[in-house]
């Protein structure tokens, strides 16, 4: 495209079906322990 | 549901229901922009994607849309944005409030403790959540024995998760060494029977480390937070020993040592700003100066009459903190001295699925504290709140009532949550905050939101520049 460059292809939807295993960090444990945020994380499903 | 913003030269469009980020150039920002505030033309989309459809958007973009640009130049750029639509990507529609509705029907599982192994510090932080390590109640340092049962009641309750994680915090996890040593060594001998893996972890104000503690850490902890708050003033402020001298002096060397013996990974030096330094970015440049690669620093959390809590006129200071915070990460990359930063990093491509972002942190139910004494509580910032007991590791958890409480948090439960573009980067905020601001663990911190808009904004910018680079 000529107008558009996309950050991403893959989207929240195709995470649906295999989503939701929960091996994942949780969201403030290791760093900030005052605040939520997931954006930064890895998904850590290996099925 | 589209958000759109302009930062540092880049033009980003974010489609919030599919994830998508785009960074796209003028002429698409403003047919975008232009479909968004048009209900009719929304509506259409929403229902199908038809020729007729497209058409009379076009007309409509044409029509509104000629004084700056050329018809033909908005009829191929409009071609690109419907083939976004058609593709997901734009304007996609929300399909997971159902998903959201049976996670509080999922069974409770537990994978993550955070254990107090210390009611005491060898600091008085003046912002201390923790009051100096006691919680609001006596001073403490767990026993083995109750350590253990910690350990053994996450593996028993912990269903398939394999992952297991257990932060040693406090107070000053470091006055109990030798428990967290004899912890770990029996984590270790438990995790392979039981299938699970223990990730330790560890969050220290530094005034006890040395060389044998350093080797431990190294070998076994698989992240290391350590605290402090910037430059020696800022620092020594708010962070005094408990004869009120700075604590500064005696912490970074030691930081530095433990930053390089990790190879600058798998840790982050953490500070915390407050109303008396405002100007923040001043800290992190400060901690890259000294070396630190692995930053991370995050507002206050305090009680508003606090003469140091962030206010509401605040804000908007903070915001362009983070903004020179981004430019000069940009800047330190390039000359190849870049840092990391904890609130920047974003993960857009391998991030986490639907589930996880719309569920929150887990508080209160996959995620407790655990106290010297074996209470458990919802999570850290709630440990000496009786309200929110939840019991104790010997007989486990007898507040049913509290968790299924917890497991009905996430973005669709809080209705401020509903029309914030950051939902599925923050998954609802921090229940703590929000109950410590509002009453309501189901509520939010809006001072705290406006926050992390702005980080999750900056993230994507810096992504964009990074993308700009590599081409």
């Amino acid at each position: 495209m000529k107008h558009v460059k996309s950050l991403n292809e893959k989207t929240f939807k195709d995470t649906v079906k295999k989503g939701g295993c929960g091996e994942c960090q949780t969201s403030c444990q290791s760093a900030c322990k005052t605040s939520c945020t997931v954006g930064n994380q890895k998904c850590e499903n290996n099925k | 549901m589209i958000h759109q913003y302009k930062n540092n030269g880049y033009d980003i469009v974010m489609d919030i229901n599919s994830g998508s980020v785009h960074v796209v150039d003028d002429i698409l920002y403003d047919i975008v922009e232009f479909i968004d505030n048009n209900e009719k033309a929304k509506n259409a989309i929403d229902v199908e994607m038809t020729d007729d459809v497209k058409k009379n958007i076009l007309d409509e973009i044409k029509i509104n849309l000629t004084f700056k640009y050329s018809e033909s130049e908005l009829k191929e750029a409009c071609s690109e944005v419907f083939e976004l639509i058609e593709d997901e990507r734009l304007f996609s529609k929300d399909y997971y409030q159902p998903i959201a509705d049976n996670l509080k029907e999922m069974p409770t599982v537990v994978k993550a403790l955070c254990l107090h192994v210390t009611h005491d510090c060898n600091l008085s932080c003046k912002y201390c959540f923790a009051e100096e390590g006691e919680y609001h109640g006596k001073r403490g340092l767990m026993s083995l024995e109750v350590g253990k049962k910690a350990l053994d009641f996450i593996v028993e309750n912990s269903g398939s998760r394999k992952n297991l994680e257990v932060d040693f915090f406090g107070g000053e996890p470091l006055m109990n060494w030798e428990v967290v040593k004899e912890l770990v060594k029996y984590g270790r001998t438990i995790e392979k029977e039981a299938g699970k893996n223990f990730r330790f972890t560890l969050t220290t104000n530094g005034m006890l480390l040395d060389d044998e503690v350093m080797e431990f850490l190294n070998k076994e902890m698989s992240n290391v937070v350590i605290s402090l708050d910037g430059r020696k003033e800022v620092n020594d402020r708010m962070r005094p020993r408990r004869g009120g001298q700075g604590s500064y002096d005696v912490i970074v060397p030691k930081f530095k040592k433990l930053a390089e013996s990790r190879n600058q990974t798998d840790y982050y030096i953490r500070g915390t700003f407050t109303r008396y330094n405002l100007d923040f970015s001043e800290d992190v440049k400060h901690f890259a100066d000294l070396g630190f690669k692995q930053i991370s620093i995050e507002p206050v959390v305090a009680p508003k009459e606090a003469d140091y809590s962030i206010r509401e006129e605040d804000v908007n200071q903070i915001l362009e903190e983070y903004d020179i915070l981004a430019k000069e990460f940009i800047k330190r990359k390039r000359e190849g001295n870049g840092f990391n930063f904890f609130h920047f990093m974003i993960d857009l491509s391998q991030g986490p699925c639907i589930y996880k972002r719309m569920s929150g942190c887990g508080a209160g139910s996959e995620y407790l504290a655990v106290t010297p004494w074996g209470d458990l509580y919802p999570c850290h910032q709630f440990v000496g709140n009786e309200d929110f007991l939840l019991g104790n590791v010997y007989e486990g958890v007898n507040r049913d009532d509290l968790v299924s409480k917890f497991k009905k948090c996430n973005v669709y439960s809080r209705s401020e949550c509903k029309d914030c573009f950051a939902k599925f980067y923050c998954s609802g905020g921090c229940a703590a905050n929000s109950y410590n601001f509002t009453g309501d663990i189901n509520s939010t911190y809006e001072i705290g939101c406006k926050m992390q808009r702005k980080r999750v904004e900056c993230s994507i910018m810096l992504k964009a520049d990074e993308m700009s680079d590599d081409e």
